[in-house]
C-alpha cells in the first residue's frame, strides 16, 4: 500500500512537473485582425505545435484599438504578450526581441528586404526585429457604374488629382450622387498624396519636418476641395481629436464616386458590395509634383525583449516567415505580400471574387510607384505622431478654427514639440 | 445568535482590551480608522501624489523613474498665452479649447437643466393624471450608459438619422446637424441636459415635497397668487436643494468625457472638446504619449473641482446649523 501511495505520488509528481515544463513554454500572442488574421494564424500555427512539442502558442484575439493604446502601456509596465501583431512599427523598436541570433539572417534579408528596416530603430541598420505580416499600399476605389451611368470616361492611368476630382465631381452631378471624392480621416492617408504634391516631409539631413511648401500646397487644395463639396466633409470634420474615420460605408452605400483608401479594403468591398455595382482600383493618382505616389504600410508579428521565452518566440515568428506558410496565410487573408519570394511567385487568392483579385493585383501593381520619401515616412519611428499632428490641424483648417497657415504653422510646433518631449 | 456572537466578542475583547491600557481611549479610535485610511490613502492619497508626480516630468515614458525632472514646464506650457481669451495666442491652444469649450458647456447645460429640471418638478409635484409614469419617464435617461445615450442621438442626428428622414417627409429637407460646429456644440448640450435632468428632477422633487403643506395653505387662505406662492415660499423653501442640485451639476459638467466622445469624437474639429477628452487625448489615445501635460492638465482641473466641492460642503454646513 505504502509502495502503491509513493508511486502513485511520483507519477503524479512527475506529471505536474510535465505540465509546468509545457505552460513554462507558452508564448502569448496578441493579434488583432483586419479580416480573418487571427483565425488563420491560429490554424496555422496548430500545425507548429504539432512540429514543436513544448511550446504552445495562446491567441489573444483584441480589438485594434488595443493595439495602439493598450500594448505600448503594457510594454512600457513589463506585462506586455510575448508577440504581437503591431502597426506601430519603428515606434515599438526599443521592446523588440532581436530574432537575428535565432533566424537564419541571410534567408530573412532575402525574403524581406527593406520592410525589416521599419522595424528597425535609431542607427540599428542590422537587426531582425519583425516580420512584416501583410503589405498594404494606399490607393483608390472608384465606383465604375456610376461612371458609366454618366456617361464620363474613367480617367487615365496618369490622371492628376485635379483631372480625379474634376472626373468625380462631374459624375458626382450627373448621377445625384452625394458626394464626389473622400479621404480616410488618416495622416498615413494623406501622406501619399501629399508627397505627389511636392511634400518631402524630411529634411536634407534626414530630420522630420512633416510641413514645407508642397505639404502646405495639398492641404490647401483638400481644405479648398471641402470648401467647394468636392470632399465629404462627414469624414474629416465628423469626428475631433486624431481619432480614424474611414469613409468605406458610403462607398459601399452607393454614396461616393471616388474613395482614397487603401488595399486592406478589398476584402470588405468583395464582401459588402457584391453586385451593387461595379468597383475598380486606380491606384494613386499623380500631383504637380511628378509623383503618382501612395504610401505603403501594414501590419507585422514582432517579438519582444522582455518574453521569457525568447527562442520559443523567435521560432513561432520564424515558422510564420516560411515561404509556404507565408504564402499559404497571404492567399487565405487577402493581404498584399510582403515576402519578396510569395510575391515573385504572385498569389491565387482564395474565396475571392475576379474583381477583388483583379484589384489586389492592381494595388500590387502600384507599388512600384510609391516615392522613396512614403518608404522612408513609414519606417520613421515618429510616423504616429506626424500622423496625429496632420489629422488634428488639417480638420481643424477644414472647419475654420484655423487658416491653414496658421494650421501649418501649429503642425510644425507641434512636431517640434514632440520630438523635444521623445529626445 | 448571541449563543455565538459571546465567545466571539469575549476572544475580540482581550487583545482590544489590552490595545486599550496601551493607547488610551482617544487613540484606539486610530486602530479603526486605520483599515478605512489605508484604503483611501492608497486609492485616493497615492494617485493625487502620482498625479502631481508626473505633472513634474517629461517625456513619454509611463515609468516614473525613467521620467525627466522638469519642474514647472508643463504648467508653463499649459498656461503661456498673449490672451487667456483667445487660444491662437496659447502655446498649448488645444488645451484653452477644451478650457472655453468647458466653460461654456457647463455655463449652457447647468443653466438649461436645472431650469428645466426645477419646471419639471413642480409639475411633477402636483397631483397631476399618471404622476408615478410621467416621473418615470423622467428619470429612465439617468439608467442609460452614457454610450448608449451617444449612439441613440448620433443614429438620430446623423446625415441620415431619423430627424433628417422626418425633415424630409415634411418638406423641409435634412441637415447635416454633427458636422457644424455651432449645431454640434448645441446639440452636445441637448443631450446632456436630457440625459442627465432626471436625477436633478428627482432630488428637486425630493426637496419640493418636502415644504410643509400647511405654508401653502395659509398662503391659499391670505389669497396670494401662485407666482407670488412661488416666489415667496417655494423658491426660498427649496433654495437649500437648488444650491446642492448647482454645485452638483457643475462638478459633473466638468466632468463631461464619455457621451460627448462617443457622441463627436470632440469634433468638428475642436468644437466640442473638453477639458477631460484633452487629457485623455494627451495622455493616452496620442503619440507620443505626454503624461507629463496631461497630469498638469488634470490638476488644474481637479483644483478647480475641489473649490466647487468646498462649496459644497460649506452649503452644505450653512444649512445644517441654519
Amino acid at each position: 500500500m505504502k509502495q502503491r501511495i509513493l508511486t502513485t505520488t511520483l507519477l503524479t509528481s512527475a506529471m505536474l512537473a510535465g505540465a509546468g515544463a509545457v505552460s513554462a513554454q507558452e508564448v502569448r500572442f496578441m493579434c488583432y485582425s483586419d479580416g480573418n488574421e487571427c483565425e488563420v494564424y491560429e490554424d496555422v500555427l496548430n500545425r507548429f505545435e504539432a512540429e514543436n512539442e513544448g511550446i504552445t502558442v495562446a491567441i489573444d484575439v483584441v480589438p485594434y484599438q488595443a493595439i495602439l493604446e493598450n500594448l505600448p502601456v503594457q510594454l512600457a509596465a513589463g506585462t506586455g504578450p510575448d508577440i504581437a501583431k503591431v502597426t506601430d512599427l519603428g515606434g515599438l523598436n526599443e521592446y523588440y526581441l532581436d530574432l537575428t541570433p535565432y533566424v537564419d539572417a541571410g534567408y530573412w534579408e532575402a525574403s524581406f528586404g527593406d520592410t525589416l528596416d521599419w522595424y528597425r530603430g535609431g542607427d540599428d541598420r542590422q537587426g531582425i526585429y519583425g516580420m512584416h505580416s501583410q503589405l498594404t499600399i494606399t490607393g483608390a476605389f472608384i465606383n465604375a457604374t456610376l461612371f458609366e451611368q454618366a456617361g464620363i470616361e474613367i480617367p487615365g492611368e496618369d490622371a492628376t488629382w485635379a483631372e480625379w476630382a474634376e472626373a468625380a465631381r462631374a459624375v458626382a452631378e450627373a448621377t445625384d450622387t452625394p458626394f464626389p471624392m473622400a479621404i480616410d480621416r488618416s495622416g498615413h492617408r494623406v501622406a501619399g498624396p501629399a508627397i505627389s504634391y511636392g511634400a518631402a516631409l524630411f529634411n536634407e539631413d534626414g530630420e522630420a519636418i512633416l510641413v514645407d511648401d508642397g505639404f502646405r500646397a495639398f492641404v490647401q487644395q483638400f481644405v479648398d476641395w471641402h470648401e467647394d463639396g468636392t470632399m465629404a466633409r462627414d469624414v474629416w470634420a465628423g469626428q475631433g481629436g486624431a481619432t480614424y474615420q474611414d469613409a468605406a460605408q458610403e462607398f459601399i452605400n452607393g454614396e461616393l464616386v471616388f474613395y482614397y483608401s487603401g488595399s486592406w479594403q478589398v476584402g470588405r468591398m468583395n464582401e459588402q458590395v457584391g453586385d451593387f455595382f461595379d468597383w475598380q482600383v486606380v491606384g494613386s493618382p499623380c500631383g504637380p509634383a511628378g509623383a503618382c505616389s501612395g504610401m505603403p504600410g501594414g501590419a507585422g508579428i514582432v517579438g519582444f525583449a522582455q518574453t521569457d521565452h525568447p527562442e520559443a518566440v523567435a521560432a513561432v515568428i520564424d515558422f510564420l516567415a516560411q515561404e509556404d506558410i507565408y504564402a499559404e496565410v497571404t492567399a487565405r487573408t487577402s493581404n498584399l505580400p510582403a515576402h519578396l519570394g510569395v510575391a515573385a511567385a504572385g498569389v491565387t487568392y482564395e474565396g475571392v471574387s475576379e474583381g477583388a483579385q483583379a484589384a489586389l493585383n492592381a494595388f500590387a501593381g502600384d507599388l512600384p510607384d510609391v516615392a522613396p520619401a512614403a518608404f522612408a515616412y513609414q519606417g520613421y519611428a515618429g510616423n504616429r505622431a506626424m500622423f496625429g499632428i496632420t489629422v488634428e490641424r488639417v480638420s481643424q483648417a477644414i472647419v475654420g478654427e484655423l487658416t491653414v497657415d496658421q494650421a501649418m504653422e501649429r503642425a510644425a510646433a507641434d512636431l517640434q514639440a514632440a520630438m523635444a518631449e521623445t529626445e | 445568535m448571541l449563543v455565538i456572537l459571546n465567545p466571539l466578542m469575549r476572544i475580540i475583547e482581550i487583545p482590544m482590551m489590552a490595545l486599550q491600557r496601551l493607547l488610551g481611549v482617544n487613540r484606539l479610535a486610530w486602530v479603526f480608522l486605520l483599515p478605512n485610511l489605508l484604503l483611501f490613502g492608497l486609492f485616493a492619497f497615492l494617485p493625487v501624489i502620482l498625479n502631481l508626480s508626473y505633472s513634474l516630468t517629461g517625456g513619454d515614458n509611463v515609468l516614473l523613474e525613467a521620467r525627466p525632472y522638469v519642474g514647472g514646464r508643463n504648467f508653463e506650457t499649459l498656461t503661456s498665452c498673449s490672451s487667456f481669451l483667445d487660444p491662437n495666442t496659447c502655446i498649448e491652444d488645444k488645451f484653452w479649447r477644451a478650457v472655453w469649450n468647458t466653460l461654456w458647456f457647463v455655463t449652457l447645460q447647468v443653466g438649461i437643466m436645472v431650469g428645466f429640471a426645477l419646471l419639471t418638478a413642480i409639475i411633477l409635484n402636483r397631483d397631476i393624471r399618471a404622476r408615478g409614469f410621467f416621473r418615470s419617464v423622467f428619470f429612465f435617461p439617468v439608467l442609460l450608459s452614457p454610450v448608449v445615450v451617444a449612439l441613440i442621438w448620433k443614429w438620430i442626428l446623423q446625415r441620415e438619422g431619423v430627424l433628417n428622414a422626418f425633415l424630409d417627409w415634411i418638406g423641409i429637407g435634412g441637415f447635416n446637424w454633427l458636422i457644424d460646429a455651432e449645431w454640434a456644440f448645441a446639440w452636445t448640450v441637448f443631450l446632456s441636459v436630457w440625459a442627465h435632468m432626471g436625477f436633478y428632477t428627482l432630488i428637486l422633487l425630493a426637496g419640493l415635497q418636502a415644504i410643509p403643506r400647511d405654508v401653502y395653505e395659509a398662503a391659499l387662505m391670505d389669497r396670494a397668487s401662485p407666482w407670488r406662492t412661488f416666489r415667496r415660499i417655494t423658491l426660498p423653501l427649496l433654495s437649500p436643494t437648488m444650491l446642492v442640485v448647482l454645485v452638483l451639476a457643475l462638478i459633473k459638467g466638468v466632468q463631461t468625457f464619455d457621451e460627448v466622445y462617443a457622441f463627436t469624437g470632440g469634433g468638428p474639429g475642436t468644437a466640442t472638446t473638453f477639458i477631460i477628452q484633452y487629457i485623455y487625448e494627451e495622455g493616452f489615445a496620442g503619440a507620443p504619449r505626454l503624461f507629463g501635460l496631461a497630469a498638469a492638465a488634470s490638476l488644474m482641473v481637479a483644483i478647480v473641482l475641489v473649490v466647487l466641492t468646498l462649496i459644497q460642503l460649506w452649503i452644505n454646513r450653512r444649512n445644517v446649523d441654519g
